[in-house]
């Protein structure tokens, strides 16, 4: 088995408390993990993308070649757009349709989406939203996660013990609401 | 198998760890600041009291860090590539004292220049210094290395260079752990005058030195980070360094039909490399950086057999990717989505709030009159001052260069010269440039954008903290030519005044713009 995921998203989005999520609770579950990240400067406010590989035998490289992931998950739709050459024809596209508007010229978001939705297979969600009916405004980055549950091969309950684990330090309610997040973004996708 | 995932700096930090490390000497820089920061938040190395602070800059560290190894304890002095420069003094000297107690120097290069202004070969400094160099494939090669380089520095009496690059520092991956090591107990060098580089024991050093490479080749041979893979097909033979070999792996899916020689451990390894070359028609050099191999195999006239950068196999500058090695291998590419026309850069900025973005716009609104004024700027999040909205600063070259450029430019009559440099920076490598500004009144206005931190990298401790007026005036600038202001959008009319009062001063001024950085507010 392999699994490779690009994660993108806007600095400051949360792209690497999902990835840390997912690799904790592939090695539990006794997979070999490969997670590049990115650090300095581009966590301003900048582009930023982190590459996941799971797989049950040792993983060679660090960084996922262009055309061969198995999804792309995005916290903001250009940023999806801007790592679609990543995914391989038959990779799921999973995105956030917030857009984070903290240029001058952003493109209009109905062409974005409608070029992310010439992707076969594809989950746009307005994550943003999702958090914001649960109370929860700054867990958009769990939606997404849940969203991705569908597709990992990993039980739900190692996913869900990783975010326990996660948060343990920041108390019960923040669980609580992450986890709540986490269900929300997991039954929108099915 | 360890649960917990480690970044390539982590795995290395953990292994100096294990391999009986007493102290990490660094100054942060990306992509190695977080082998320090393992270190300082490592409870072992908390217990077991190991040196972990910060230092002022690179060549401090290494000096520092040459000093625990003279007292025959081991020590590893990490940076980013660049702040070799800074260290080159200590690092080129340090291999002619030799090593008492393991010396490991770490330095990590960022090819395609991330977080960097250039990027710079490591591997050049440790052929420049006559040095044995590492450069791990993988994360666990990060963690063995640490401990055979330990071993070797010891045995062989000599620094090593272990050479990161920014995708093994910043990727996690499980590793094994080995059982810690003791430190070691403190001793006197073999020869208490090696470590005096007087010109009659430098020459003896240094033919100590050079009679040692014989040596540092055969360990090379024998290294097991050096592999020799066996291929069918030998049109073709391939070598690969460091992580570049995992990409040639990936290109063959793991069944590459060509020789490969995987090289991690230099200088070359002489009677691997002979073999290949000797059975391959075509040789293809595939490594992560400058072409540092491939230059050593063209040789002047560029022997039409060696393909890589410099043939135009691969490219010149950047990264490496399997989809690049599987170009050059001449293997089918995958067809790829062409880019959107929608998809715009996304720069990084400042931080809504941050106290440099009211900074730049005093710096601007006082400059208005002064179409002639140049700002010369430095390393940190203050170089996003070059970038609209800001267009504030025209230059930024190295680590303390605002002061000494702008003093420079004045030198040629360049008016108004202005410097802006961050509170870390300026400890770093500002107060010498700002000295030289004292002595001879320079008309220069010097702002030192003071966040109490070294931000860009991730909020390290900055050593100035709390002392910078004093510095300025322990060097001599004038006290009534050191102003303090806090840059908030409310003091904006006051900041652009006291400005313009400077700018206006035909000699030395100094403006401290004092606010705290909010991602450390933040934090706390």
């Amino acid at each position: 088995m392999k699994y490779d995921i690009v994660l993108a998203g806007v600095g400051g989005q949360g792209i690497l408390t999902i990835a840390a999520i997912i690799g904790q609770a592939a090695v539990s579950h006794g997979l070999n993990v490969k997670q590049s990240e990115v650090h300095g400067m581009s966590q301003r406010g900048g582009s930023v993308v982190a590459h996941l590989r799971l797989g049950s035998a040792a993983i060679k490289s660090d960084l996922i070649a262009p055309g061969s992931a198995d999804m792309v998950l995005a916290m903001e739709p250009m940023e999806a757009l801007r790592n679609l050459e990543f995914l391989s024809p038959a990779g799921v596209l999973i995105s956030n349709t917030t857009p984070v508007i903290n240029i001058g010229n952003y493109p209009p978001l109905p062409e974005l989406l409608s070029a992310l939705r010439t992707h076969a297979n594809n989950h746009l969600i307005d994550g943003d939203q999702m958090a914001k009916d649960l109370g929860s405004a700054r867990s958009v980055n769990m939606v997404l996660l849940g969203a991705m549950a569908a597709y990992l091969t990993l039980p739900e309950e190692t996913l869900t013990a990783a975010i326990r684990e996660l948060f343990t330090r920041k108390g019960e309610s923040v669980i609580a609401s992450n986890l709540k997040a986490f269900a929300a973004g997991r039954a929108a996708v099915n | 198998m360890s649960e917990n995932l480690f970044l390539g700096d982590e795995a290395l930090a953990q292994g100096a760890l294990d391999a009986g490390l007493s102290g990490c000497y660094a100054y942060p820089g990306t992509p190695s600041t977080e082998i320090m920061e393992y270190i300082q938040a490592s409870p072992e190395a908390a217990a077991r009291g190991v040196h972990r602070s910060w230092s002022s800059n690179e060549k401090v560290a290494m000096e520092e860090a040459l000093g625990m190894s003279y007292a025959g304890k081991r020590a590893m002095v990490c940076m980013k590539h660049v702040g070799l420069n800074v260290a080159a003094d200590g690092f080129v000297n340090a291999a002619v004292t030799g090593s008492n107690g393991g010396l490991l120097v770490v330095a990590a290069d960022d090819p395609s220049m991330h977080s960097s202004q250039n990027e710079q070969d490591s591997r050049f400094y440790a052929q420049f210094a006559l040095i044995p160099c590492l450069e791990p494939s993988s994360q666990q090669e990060a963690y063995n290395m640490a401990a055979d380089a330990f071993n070797w520095s010891e045995q062989y009496e000599t620094p090593l260079l272990l050479r990161l690059t920014t995708r093994l520092s910043h990727s996690r991956a499980n590793i094994c752990t080995a059982p810690a090591r003791a430190e070691n107990r403190r001793r006197e060098p073999s020869n208490p005058r090696r470590f005096t580089l007087l010109p009659a024991i430098a020459k003896q050093n240094y033919d100590r030195l050079c009679a040692k490479q014989a040596e540092f080749a055969e360990l090379s041979d024998k290294s097991p980070y050096n592999l020799y893979y066996e291929g069918q097909d030998c049109s073709l033979g391939i070598i690969c360094t460091g992580i570049a070999g995992n990409y040639v792996q990936e290109a063959f899916a793991g069944k590459c039909p060509h020789p490969i020689l995987k090289i991690s451990h230099y200088p070359l390894p002489q009677k691997k490399l002979a073999r290949l070359l000797a059975e391959c028609e075509k040789i293809l050099v595939v490594e992560e950086g400058m072409p540092f191999v491939e230059t050593q195999l063209r040789g002047p006239l560029g022997d039409p057999r060696i393909l890589g950068r410099l043939s135009g196999a691969l490219p010149r500058s950047g990264e490496l990717n399997t989809r690049l090695v599987q170009a050059a291998c001449g293997l089918p590419l995958p067809p790829l989505v062409p880019p959107s026309p929608l998809v715009l850069n996304r720069p990084p900025r400042l931080c809504d709030g941050c106290p440099h973005i009211n900074t730049y716009e005093a710096l601007n609104q006082a400059l208005r009159d002064y179409p002639e004024a140049r700002v010369f700027g430095d390393i940190g999040c203050y170089t996003l001052g070059a970038l609209p909205p800001f267009n504030a600063i025209s230059s930024c070259v190295d680590m303390g260069a605002s002061i000494a450029m702008a003093k420079g430019a004045a030198d040629a009559g360049l008016q108004p010269a202005i410097a802006v440099i961050g509170d870390s920076t300026f400890t770093h490598s500002g107060m010498t440039g700002l000295l030289d500004a004292v002595w001879e009144n320079s008309p220069i206005t010097v702002i030192i954008v003071d966040n109490f931190t070294t931000a860009m990298t991730g909020g390290q401790t900055s050593l100035g903290y709390g002392k910078i007026e004093n510095i300025c005036l322990g060097l001599g600038v004038a006290p009534e030519h050191l102003r303090i202001f806090t840059p908030l959008p409310k003091q904006h009319d006051a900041n652009v005044q006291v400005l313009r009062e400077e700018i206006a001063y035909p000699g030395l001024s100094v403006v401290i713009a004092r606010r705290e950085c909010l991602q450390t507010i933040r934090k706390k």
